[in-house]
């Protein structure tokens, strides 16, 4: 079975419906409408520049062009793990941190999955490699950024309690242990609930593509849990290195709290 | 009968503050005023190590740089003017369950360690925080401001059970306070911190 063709103009015909929702909340004053409009333009000006993208990527299939790919990827989303924290570590950890970790995680998974379970050939072909670290570093993305954001905010307000537990003798591990078990909850909380519903509640994103594209059911549903598994992976053990790395930083070799390694909130 | 050892800051820098030299015996106790803003919090903070500081402190032969920060701490406790409960409640927060009679000198009862932290008042916490640190049995205490929050009659109360906790102990204590008739009755010696400088002032015997 073949995919339906979707032309251009059947697309314009989606947008102006989204044009007509904005207009809707421009009129009821909701003050949504530009941003709504900003963000649509968004997705249809990068969606078709990667598509651009992929089309010379997997004409070429060089693990050069792939590394870079990924690359440029990585760098990206830990740009974005930065801008979505209140209160980020100084001094370029923010960044280091979040980029590490999810760089450790999602391609230590990408490149396991990819060579001992799915086994395509060559190992990196792009058709593979690039959708599955897209969606292993978009959802460590979001856990490590959910989970350095919690972490540092709380410790922030709280620092009352850890500096209390500082004075009563408490290593630094164990002053900042209830928040480091909340910061990993925040985390890993959305890809729980995403696997928790799956199926029941929503329909996996690449599993309804792929069904879409002529895959037999059985077969999308296990690519789907394979996927599931490995953003799991990559988001737990993502999350679990940026915390750790993260509250380290939030004390010196004294085991004093140092809150000034933080930045003031952005209004 | 714990330790007898005494405390010395040699040098200790901090904020507006710098170059401190003091001594305390075991079981004497130091006060320390000032105006608000001058400094006293911050200057037992760096005794307790919580903020980077200048200079070195001594209890007896061992030296804060040379001791874990959580291992310095747990000997050389600071007990702050507020203190923080994390837990459900109060008993959590005890690594062992206080003596009845402990309990009693600060007026409260075995059942107080069963109350829900969020019910306790500002005076409670604080005797409930003194009362937690003293029974970790440290080797020396920072005191600040330990009665602020207390009615005179409850504050001398503390106050007399503080005094025979650090005599028996030998515990060399700083304590930071403002009243000079507390000062008075409990003081071995006593400073005023004025403009970045510590005077020693004589205990005026009256």
């Amino acid at each position: 079975m073949d995919v339906i063709e979707l032309s251009w103009w059947q697309l314009a015909l989606a947008a102006l419906m989204v044009v007509a929702l904005a207009a809707c909340t421009a009129a009821m004053r909701l003050g949504m409408s530009r941003s709504l409009l900003v963000a649509a333009l968004r997705t249809v000006i990068q969606l078709a520049l990667v598509g651009l993208v992929l089309e010379a990527l997997f004409a070429a299939e060089r693990l050069v062009w792939v590394v870079l790919m990924a690359l440029a990827m990585l760098l990206i989303a830990g740009r974005e793990v930065m801008a979505r924290q209140k209160r980020r570590l100084l001094g370029g950890w923010a960044f280091g941190i979040g980029t590490l970790s999810m760089f450790l995680s999602s391609f230590t998974v990408a490149v396991l999955t990819l060579t001992v379970i799915i086994g395509p050939e060559p190992w990196y072909r792009p058709q593979y490699a690039i959708p599955l670290l897209g969606m292993l570093l978009g959802n460590t993305m979001t856990g490590v950024a959910l989970a350095l954001d919690r972490l540092t905010d709380t410790a922030w307000r709280q620092r009352g309690v850890i500096e209390n537990r500082l004075m009563l003798g408490q290593p630094w591990q164990e002053a900042i242990g209830d928040i480091r078990r909340e910061a990993m909850r925040s985390g890993l909380m959305p890809m729980i609930n995403a696997m928790a519903a799956a199926g029941v509640v929503s329909l996996p994103g690449m599993m309804t593509g792929q069904i879409l594209a002529g895959t037999a059911p059985g077969l999308a549903v296990k690519y789907q849990i394979l996927i599931m598994f490995a953003i799991t992976l990559g988001t737990g053990f993502g999350t679990l290195a940026a915390v750790s790395a993260g509250s380290r930083r939030l004390f010196d070799s004294r085991e004093r709290l140092r809150l000034d390694r933080l930045s003031s909130p952005r209004s | 009968m714990g330790s007898t050892e005494p405390l010395r800051l040699a040098g200790v820098g901090i904020g507006a503050l710098s170059d401190i030299d003091l001594g305390i015996a075991p079981g004497e106790i130091g006060c320390i005023s000032g105006a608000s803003g001058s400094g006293k919090s911050r200057l037992l903070r760096a005794v307790a190590d919580l903020e980077p500081h200048a200079g070195e402190v001594w209890l007896g032969e061992q030296a804060q740089s040379q001791t874990p920060g959580h291992v310095w701490r747990r000997q050389v406790m600071l007990v702050p003017a507020e203190s923080h409960w994390w837990e459900e409640r109060v008993g959590e927060h005890f690594a062992k369950r206080p003596a009845e009679s402990e309990l009693e000198a600060l007026g409260f009862t075995p059942d107080t360690l069963e109350w829900q932290v969020s019910r306790l008042s500002t005076g409670e916490k604080q005797r409930l925080g003194l009362l937690r640190a003293v029974s970790l049995e440290p080797r020396a205490l920072l005191l600040d401001e330990p009665t602020a929050n207390l009615d005179d009659a409850t504050s001398e109360r503390v106050e007399a059970w503080l005094v025979a906790r650090i005599r028996s102990r030998g515990w060399p204590t700083l304590w930071v306070a403002h009243d000079r008739d507390q000062i008075a009755r409990v003081g071995s010696s006593h400073w005023r911190i004025e403009q970045g400088w510590l005077t020693q002032e004589s205990l005026a015997w009256m």
